[in-house]
């Protein structure tokens, strides 16, 4: 590889960038409703995917009203319990985190991260949104069903599902669910079609695949490893829709329910749990890998240091990737599989951890005699770090066959999840916004208001989680809805049980304080100006802020460096932006 | 689950095969000032709308290699009754072979200019596709008549699904020729067409290949070709 000196660089002409033509709009419309930009896009998205999500922790404050203090709220029935459970953790895993992970963040930062003026193909982009909002509004619809939202747990595994002794089991509820799933589906594989071509096709000048910033590397993973895993769930979806509108069996074994026997017969649950989980395990990296991504960028930004090992960060992303797909039935230990399989999946399982163990000790040595700052974005990034190492740890307890059959149903595996796939990348998520709020709308989020948020958020989600590995230990079991009188069960699960559900509500009554702080800075907050955090990537080196249609102005960015440019020396200030020419020496901390 | 896992395995060496080209081993930390290799070194050449058609229809291949994966799965078990595949699917199979073929046709008078050639391709292409419709819309009923009902026996339960869906994908391709055809009605030039007529032709071949392999699946002879290997392994 030549450098090229600043001189001649600047005699590139730029007219070698492929440029796009732009859609443009032309009523209030098509600018602010239907739009096709992406930037517009993603804040729709991100909006309707915190709203759901408002719903599915009030969900969990009614849960944890009951469990923490059973038999004092009439209104929770133990079918009421159960539909609270469903519904609060598929809003979670899929209409909340993946629609915000890859429709929020991805539509924002691809563009504006490789330099390009939009998606490649913006009108399927906006029809993606619209039928992610048609797939909510189908969800709600399924509270106001008579006979209400389903109650078969997120998992949704039949034969209990489709039967008459679950909530809405032979009512509308399981219908609805599976039908929203349905477009989900196929709304999210329209925008993932654009975010995975963008990064094919739409990379401006001189950003190669190992210029980008790990945020695109993460979502550009993720989307490849969605668009190939949701099928599973589609087709899932589809055959119990037809098992429970049509009396097939595709899954429903022969059955008599209430002392008469059903239709079906010779159906296999088994086989929905393979197709469920082919799809379930690597979601859990659909939301992860952004994650990874995302706090990479926030961690180099904020310590004011290049990130550490970055090709091996990017081998670990694809790596976890491919790794994810052979290791689904690692949740299916207690179905009554074969010997040999639970031993290979074991494997596969705890072989995910070198990857993902690469990807800690890179984090920490970037940290390692950084210029720190303890910025909100960087606390909420440090948190994660923290609570990700936790819940993997707990994650390798479980990927074991041994350990995991007696805990499997116990409120460990709520701890463990919860931990790594709840409040982990919860925390990126605010962590991401507190960065990228200023880049959004030109103004800052309030910082002391910010920090309350992260300490009550944090140490809350601590408090709440930590106690449920020792009541899993206990031998509490999950999925009941109240513990009743239980010989094993010690007097002390139950006060620990009310301080958890005391825990929750404080920590969810936290989330208010952010969602006026998000409110009240967009007119309020204090001017951010074009590029506060003194950032390297593209998208704080656009002309206006917020970014206007086209996102670049008149000429794209050319890109000379990689996204990690950070006190280098002999440079005239701390970071050097991509577009930045010129050559500053070989000399550098690494 | 065997099917989709060879599927990914397929996707897994492409993207391999892709990621191998892109300088994964290169350090970006040391190029600095320097503005990469050239454009067209980093982005492919091809257009962007065949590349988005491409990583569709591996969506498109995932969904029915699980579909294929559930079939496998579902018939091990003992209740398993196959079904005669009605001859008319011969009939259907050779019109869907014509359409293809049509599109062919449209697709190479696209790139020589020849706009009435092009016209009929896409003409018989539609026009074909929709006669495979139909026939399978007469194939069903067959079998209805036969009294091979959809919960009969998950082997029915299986044809009428996964024959049902292939069929929405012709559908859905039909939209998309319909919105080629109207342009290739309404234009006198070919070269803005051929991308178009491509990215059809495209749509079509993957769904015959999709169909062949659903059709040597349902009727039966995938299995007899696995029992066959199974056999010569033990």
């Amino acid at each position: 590889m030549v450098d090229v000196t600043p001189g001649s660089v600047d005699t590139i002409p730029p007219a070698e960038v492929p440029e796009v033509e732009l859609y443009h709009p032309h009523s209030w419309w098509t600018t602010y409703v239907f739009s096709q930009d992406a930037k517009v896009i993603a804040i729709q998205y991100s909006c309707t995917a915190i709203a759901i999500g408002m719903v599915a922790l009030v969900l969990s404050w009614l849960m944890r009203l009951q469990l923490g203090f059973p038999g004092t709220f009439d209104f929770i029935t133990p079918e009421a319990y159960y539909q609270f459970i469903t519904m609060h953790g598929m809003i979670m895993v899929i209409y909340l985190l993946t629609a915000l992970f890859l429709g929020g963040f991805g539509n924002y930062l691809i563009p504006l991260m490789v330099g390009a003026r939009d998606m490649v193909f913006p009108y399927v982009n906006m029809l993606s949104y619209w039928i992610y909002l048609l797939a909510v509004l189908v969800l709600v619809a399924s509270f106001f069903a008579p006979g209400g939202p389903t109650g078969a747990g997120w998992t949704l595994y039949p034969p209990q599902a489709i039967m008459a002794g679950t909530p809405g089991g032979q009512d509308l509820g399981i219908v609805l669910m599976l039908f929203s799933l349905v477009l989900f589906i196929i709304g999210f594989t329209m925008g993932g079609l654009n975010y995975v071509v963008t990064v094919l096709q739409g990379r401006t000048r001189g950003m190669t695949l190992m210029r980008m910033p790990l945020t695109v590397w993460g979502i550009f993973t993720a989307t490849v490893m969605a668009l190939l895993a949701f099928p599973a769930l589609f087709v899932a979806c589809v055959m119990m829709l037809f098992d429970r509108l049509l009396e097939t069996s595709f899954f429903m074994p022969a059955i008599v329910e209430m002392g008469e026997q059903l239709q079906h017969e010779g159906g296999s649950p088994i086989l929905f749990q393979h197709l469920f989980w082919f799809f379930g395990h690597p979601e859990v990296y659909i939301v992860a890998l952004p994650a990874f991504g995302i706090v990479s960028d926030l961690i180099s930004t904020h310590a004011r240091k290049n990130i550490f090992g970055y090709r091996m960060m990017v081998w670990a992303i694809v790596g976890i990737g491919a790794l994810s797909f052979i290791v689904w039935a690692h949740h299916m230990y207690v179905s009554g599989m074969h010997p040999y399989f639970g031993f290979f999946f074991a494997t596969t399982t705890l072989i995910i951890a070198i990857p993902t163990a690469i990807k800690v000790y890179n984090w920490i040595l970037t940290l390692w005699r950084g210029d720190i700052h303890l910025t909100n974005p960087m606390l909420f990034a440090l948190a994660f770090i923290v609570t990700f190492v936790n819940g993997g740890l707990t994650g390798l307890f479980l990927g074991n066959v041994v350990v995991d059959v007696p805990l499997s149903d116990t409120m460990f595996v709520v701890a463990h999840f919860h931990m790594v796939m709840g409040v982990a990348p919860i925390l990126v998520i605010f962590g991401a916004i507190y960065h990228w709020y200023p880049k959004i709308t030109g103004r800052m989020l309030n910082e002391g208001l910010g920090q309350f948020h992260f300490w009550a958020t944090f140490l809350g989600a601590y408090l709440i989680f930590f106690p449920m590995h020792y009541l899993g230990l206990m031998g509490v079991p999950r999925r009941y809805n109240e513990l009743g009188e239980m010989g094993l069960i010690a007097d002390s699960a139950h006060q620990l049980n009310a301080f958890i559900s005391i825990m929750a509500f404080i920590v969810g009554f936290a989330q208010l304080v952010f969602l006026f702080n998000l409110l009240w800075s967009i007119r309020h907050g204090k001017d951010a100006g074009g590029n506060p955090w003194r950032a390297t990537t593209l998208e704080w080196q656009t002309p206006e802020t917020p970014p206007a249609h086209g996102n670049f102005g008149k000429e794209l960015p050319i890109v000379y460096r990689w996204a990690y440019d950070y006190s280098v020396p002999g440079a005239k200030q701390d970071f050097l932006p991509q577009n930045e020419p010129g050559d500053y020496g070989q000399a550098k901390g690494h | 689950m065997s099917v989709i896992l060879v599927f990914l395995l397929v996707i897994a060496g492409i993207a391999g095969w892709w990621l191998s080209h892109q300088r994964l081993m290169s350090k970006p930390w040391l190029e600095q000032g320097s503005i990469g290799d050239f454009i067209a070194s980093e982005q492919s050449a091809m257009p962007t709308a065949k590349i988005g058609m491409g990583v569709f229809l591996a969506v498109v291949g995932c969904l029915f290699a699980l579909f294929t994966s559930a079939y496998f799965m579902r018939m091990a078990l003992a209740d398993w009754q196959p079904l005669p595949i009605p001859r008319l699917l011969w009939f259907n199979t050779a019109v869907l072979v014509l359409s293809s073929i049509a599109l062919q046709v449209a697709l190479v008078a696209s790139r020589k200019g020849q706009l009435d050639t092009v016209r009929l391709g896409l003409a018989t292409g539609g026009l074909t596709a929709i006669a495979f419709l139909v026939g399978q819309l007469f194939a069903w009923r067959a079998l209805v008549a036969d009294g091979y009902l959809l919960a009969g026996n998950p082997a029915n339960s299986f044809f009428y699904l996964i024959t049902g869906l292939h069929g929405l994908h012709i559908v859905g391709g039909l939209i998309g020729l319909g919105r080629t055809s109207y342009r290739a009605w309404t234009t006198t030039r070919t070269d803005t067409l051929s991308l178009g007529v491509e990215l059809c032709a495209m749509y079509w071949h993957f769904l015959l290949f999709i169909w062949l392999a659903l059709f040597v699946l349902l009727a039966g002879w995938a299995a007899d070709f696995i029992d066959i290997c199974r056999q010569l392994l033990t």
